[in-house]
């Protein structure tokens, strides 16, 4: 695609290394609509952004260089925050994956900046040495290695783009607050369609899985049952999904425990025995012997897709990750095999507990 | 404002810090995300909030003296098993065709 018919793109710029395009600060409405998308994972090829220089309003040698990845929603955050601020923006290749992922990665890293800096000729276009990068970019990128392999100094800026404003004001001095990631309800409610996205179709085979076989029992295979015990165990079973997927990360500061998937497994627990009731009165006509079957998988199925929100999390360690896994995986697998043995039991003997 | 009630497993850190080492840059302060260093006497830092340790490794590759160090890594489950199902290290595998959604 040519700058011109690139939206955000206005214009260029013209430096000692040629024209520079120029990047709009205001977001359209198709900006967010892509952003939007790609929460739910929909139209995923097209979300980066072309790797090089990029001006904002009117920099000249002496302006800020400020550096991000190429995932378009990263440069998005960046640009439009920097209204009415003439500042060079550095986009590295970091294959379209947001920087602290590919901070994670070393793909936003030492060797991708340096050969950037190099690759655009930054050092023709500013006269300064000084690059600005997120500090979550920190965790791929060694200032110190960089500046003796590019000349460039490293200032590691806030945590957050919408705090950038603030910080080169404040003569690029960041308070404590700015340099802390947190992990708000706003936050956590951003992440929640990629969960369901990820799991959904595994638990929708499931589901229906399960309404075929709620027909099975000590008679035989009746369609009846499809409606009155099949259909109910697949709502159970999304219930339980959406408890891990939904529920645990919207109300995971007042879930109890600190591991992931013990707070699942206390959702998928509530969101069964809540359901049940409200389908089958407690404890209801399919009997104890099956609510106790539904509380084990459901508890499970929840604990585990808890448990996997833990990569969406902002304050997880693969320490403590593999520490609750050593003891969850096998939970789970174990609750899943007794839960369907107490089903397999309460539907073929009839016994109703 | 603290962040109500967001607080991980604690005792697993694998983050060190030798004090001998430490020259006071502060550089370590800057980049943690979770304030889990803090200055302390006689110009070096210390480990003042272990367990907020994320292991992302951003205070060990910005010490410019050597004086930290972490096993870091992505605190991800499902990189995790992906790792164990390909016989790799924990790897969001999600990230690498280009395509797929990011779990991080």
């Amino acid at each position: 695609m040519k700058n011109a018919d690139i939206p955000w793109i206005e214009g260029t710029v013209g430096t000692p290394v040629g024209d520079v395009p120029r990047v709009r600060t205001s977001l359209t409405s198709r900006d967010c609509l892509g952003a939007l998308a790609r929460r739910w994972t929909l139209g995923r090829s097209s979300f980066t952004v072309a790797p090089g220089l990029y001006a904002v309003g009117v920099p000249s040698a002496e302006s800020v260089v400020l550096v991000t990845a190429n995932y378009k929603m990263s440069f998005d955050r960046l640009r439009r925050e920097l209204t009415g601020i003439d500042a060079w923006i550095l986009v590295l290749d970091t294959k379209g994956i947001n920087i602290w992922c590919a901070a994670g990665k070393g793909t936003f890293g030492t060797d991708e900046l340096v050969h950037r800096v190099k690759a655009v000729g930054l050092e023709q276009v500013v006269t300064h040495r000084k690059l600005i990068l997120p500090q979550l970019g920190a965790p791929g990128v060694s200032a110190h290695e960089v500046r003796k392999r590019s000349g460039f100094h490293v200032v590691y800026g806030p945590v957050r783009a919408a705090d950038l404003p603030r910080f080169l004001s404040a003569g690029m001095k960041a308070d404590p607050e700015m340099r802390r990631v947190r992990f708000g309800l706003a936050d956590r409610a951003a992440v929640v369609p990629v969960e369901i996205v990820q799991g959904g179709g595994h638990v929708l085979l499931i589901a229906a899985a399960f309404t075929l076989l709620g027909g099975l029992g000590p008679d035989g295979y009746r369609l009846d049952r499809v409606l009155s015990v099949g259909i109910p165990d697949a709502l159970l079973v999304l219930g339980a999904f959406l408890g891990g997927a939904v529920l645990t990360p919207l109300l995971l500061p007042f879930l109890p425990g600190r591991p992931f998937a013990w707070k699942g497994m206390c959702t998928g627990l509530f969101v069964v025995l809540v359901l049940w009731a409200a389908l089958h009165g407690l404890p209801g006509t399919p009997g104890p012997l099956a609510l106790a079957a539904w509380l084990a998988m459901g508890a499970a199925l929840a604990s585990f897709v808890a448990m996997n929100f833990t990569g969406a999390s902002t304050y997880t360690s693969l320490s403590g990750v593999r520490k609750e896994m050593r003891y969850a995986v096998p939970a789970q697998a174990v609750a899943v095999v007794v839960g369907l043995a107490l089903l397999a039991v309460a539907r073929f003997t009839g016994i109703h507990g | 404002m603290p962040v109500f009630g967001l607080k991980y497993i604690r005792g697993v850190t694998t983050l060190q810090l030798d004090t001998n080492a430490c020259t006071g840059c502060g550089m370590c302060l800057t980049v943690c995300p979770h304030a889990v260093l803090a200055p302390a006497c006689c110009g070096k830092v210390a480990i003042a909030n272990r367990d907020a340790c994320m292991e992302c490794g951003a205070c060990a590759r910005n010490c410019p003296v050597g004086a930290l160090s972490v096993q870091a890594g992505v605190g991800c489950a499902a990189a995790i098993i992906q790792g164990a199902l390909r016989g790799t290290e924990p790897t969001c595998g999600c990230c690498d065709d280009g395509k797929g959604t990011s779990c991080c």
